[in-house]
């Protein structure tokens, strides 16, 4: 029995039916998230404690070496490379996705060749061969195929250390970059190019007013994420002996022996640059998202520096 | 007389798909053409082989007397490169059923792009002419817009504004009106029937029967990738001679 006017004599009354209506509910409880945080917070306590009481990590060295000459040429440098190996590698790229897409197969074998050696040959590997080069070719000339030659340079002074560091880093990114401008290019929809043909464009012309535009546009989350990489990537020219950032902090520890404070340097204003990276790639994608995802993407980018302006010039 | 555009046994096929079996058709300057039929009955893909953007399988189209896409050497025909193409495509605009306005430049930029790019005209007198345009389409207030602010009806009217910007001697409507919401297709024939009072030669591949019947002078009825029969519009929709031109009008009308 039970007492009436109460939920259950009400259900009892409306055939099974129990209403919801003013019962207190309970939320789904998650115990193992705390068990789980505070394990989470164990574990950064250690770290942090590591980071402020071990003598090793000596946070006075590394304060003084933050803004040494040395580590801030060492920095420009970095970035120099990062630059000038995305442009290169970025206008590579589009020259090899268009190739790729080309008629020619001779132009897609050859697009498709250069992409299979230049991903699968790591950049580290490649740095190492073209410094090497001058014994492969003591002499680069420049002349008529099996002809005269009209000048001739020595290897070695060609592929500088510098050099060398370009071409590894700037062939890898063209093999990279002209798989996503591939993409972006055949994102762009047939119609825009039948609509240029249709006013009397070229195909050249159509190609770089109309959908090269287009495609970098899409392509531009991507490659921002590769310049990301590639800031990174540079450090692989210490094996060179290019003074780059990393280069730069191991030449000091290996004089004075502080190993870790200076590796710490290195790694803070990595860190520093990827956050800055990270930041504008993050304020161009929501530039991009505010507007249509394909088409309305166009109108904001074009105040961005962010890509060298293919197809405007 | 010879014709502005001439289609000559133009035969295209997509596989085993034959979509055009030895179409002709003849367009004298100053005539509007309305090309009717079922889908899938080879209207837009006609319309495509005149402007060269599918190559015909065999058969020939003539602008002005000039094979498309050839040039004449001695007695053989040349293909033509792409550019060369280009050149005798200016003579022909074209208004696509999906609009395929530039979505990365401005209304404006839309319509000056192939006198700029293309023509060698100045941007200044570029953007005059081009003003001009989007007023006789009812669009100068949104020169400045981007073509994904506007409606599709306005779109397409930005479209036919830029083809006309290329001043072609004939102009190819694709299903202009098809991918339109219903309320938004008067104003586009509108702008339509403006250009053929203007005495603009053009070819319409359309589902719009009233725009067929009171502006055509000629109205061509297709079905299965054959004329079937072809006539002033009176006599199509009036007195239709083909079983199948009869039974399509039954059915849209």
């Amino acid at each position: 029995m039970t007492i009436a006017g109460s939920p259950a004599d009400q259900a009892a009354q409306d055939g099974g039916f129990r209403s919801a209506e003013g019962v207190r509910k309970v939320p789904l409880r998650h115990p193992w998230w705390w068990v789980g945080g505070a394990l989470l917070i164990l574990i950064i306590g250690m770290f942090a404690q590591l980071l402020v009481t071990n003598r090793n990590m000596d946070w006075s060295t590394v304060l003084e070496y933050l803004f040494n000459g040395e580590i801030l040429k060492g920095l420009l440098r970095t970035l120099e490379l990062t630059v000038l190996a995305m442009v290169i590698g970025l206008a590579l790229g589009i020259l090899l996705a268009v190739m790729r897409l080309s008629a020619n197969p001779l132009f897609r074998a050859v697009s498709w060749l250069w992409l299979w050696f230049f991903r699968g040959v790591p950049p580290l590997v490649q740095m190492v061969f073209w410094f090497n080069l001058a014994t492969l070719l003591p002499k680069l000339k420049l002349g008529v195929p099996y002809g005269p030659v009209f000048a001739s340079w020595d290897t070695n002074t060609v592929i500088s250390a510098f050099t060398a560091a370009i071409l590894g880093l700037s062939l890898t990114e063209s093999a990279y970059a002209a798989e996503m401008i591939r993409a972006g290019i055949q994102a762009v929809s047939k119609g825009q190019t039948e609509a240029a043909l249709s006013i009397g464009m070229s195909r050249f012309q159509v190609m770089r007013r109309v959908v090269l535009p287009q495609a970098l546009r899409i392509v531009v989350p991507p490659i921002g994420n590769d310049l990301i990489s590639m800031l990174k990537f540079t450090s692989l020219v210490s094996v060179l002996a290019t003074p780059d950032l990393l280069y730069s902090a191991q030449m000091i520890y290996s004089r004075n022996y502080k190993t870790i404070p200076l590796l710490l340097v290195a790694t803070i204003w990595y860190l520093v640059l990827t956050t800055l990276l990270t930041v504008a790639q993050q304020q161009v994608e929501k530039r991009l998202k505010t507007t249509h995802p394909q088409t309305g993407a166009m109108k904001n980018v074009k105040r961005l520096r962010f890509l060298p302006s293919f197809g405007k010039a | 007389m010879v014709p502005l555009l001439r289609v000559e046994k133009v035969n295209k096929a997509f596989g085993t798909n034959h979509v055009l079996r030895d179409v002709s058709l003849d367009v004298h300057a100053g005539q509007v053409q309305c090309v009717i039929g079922p889908s899938g009955s080879g209207k837009s893909t006609l319309l495509r082989c005149v402007n060269r953007l599918e190559v015909p399988d065999s058969g020939h189209v003539y602008l002005d007397g000039q094979p498309m896409g050839y040039r004449w050497k001695g007695d053989t025909l040349r293909e033509m490169t792409s550019s060369q193409l280009a050149v005798q495509r200016r003579q022909m605009g074209m208004v696509f059923q999906g609009f395929h306005l530039f979505p990365h430049r401005r209304v404006i930029e839309n319509v000056i792009e192939g006198p700029v790019v293309v023509g060698g005209v100045g941007r200044a007198t570029a953007r005059e002419r081009a003003m001009e345009l989007l007023s006789k389409v009812g669009l100068a207030d949104k020169a400045e817009a981007y073509p994904d602010s506007l409606s599709g009806g306005q779109q397409q009217r930005v479209a036919i504004a830029r083809s006309l910007a290329m001043r072609p001697k004939l102009m190819l409507f694709d299903e202009p009106t098809s991918a339109l919401d219903p309320e938004l297709v008067g104003d586009v024939l509108a702008v339509m029937r403006d250009l053929a009072d203007e005495g603009m030669t053009m070819v319409v591949v359309t589902h719009e029967m009233g725009f067929a019947r009171d502006v055509a002078d000629h109205v061509v009825f297709m079905d299965g990738g054959c004329v079937v029969e072809a006539g002033p519009p009176g006599h199509i929709f009036g007195a239709p001679e083909h079983e199948r031109t009869r039974s399509f009008l039954a059915r849209v009308l």
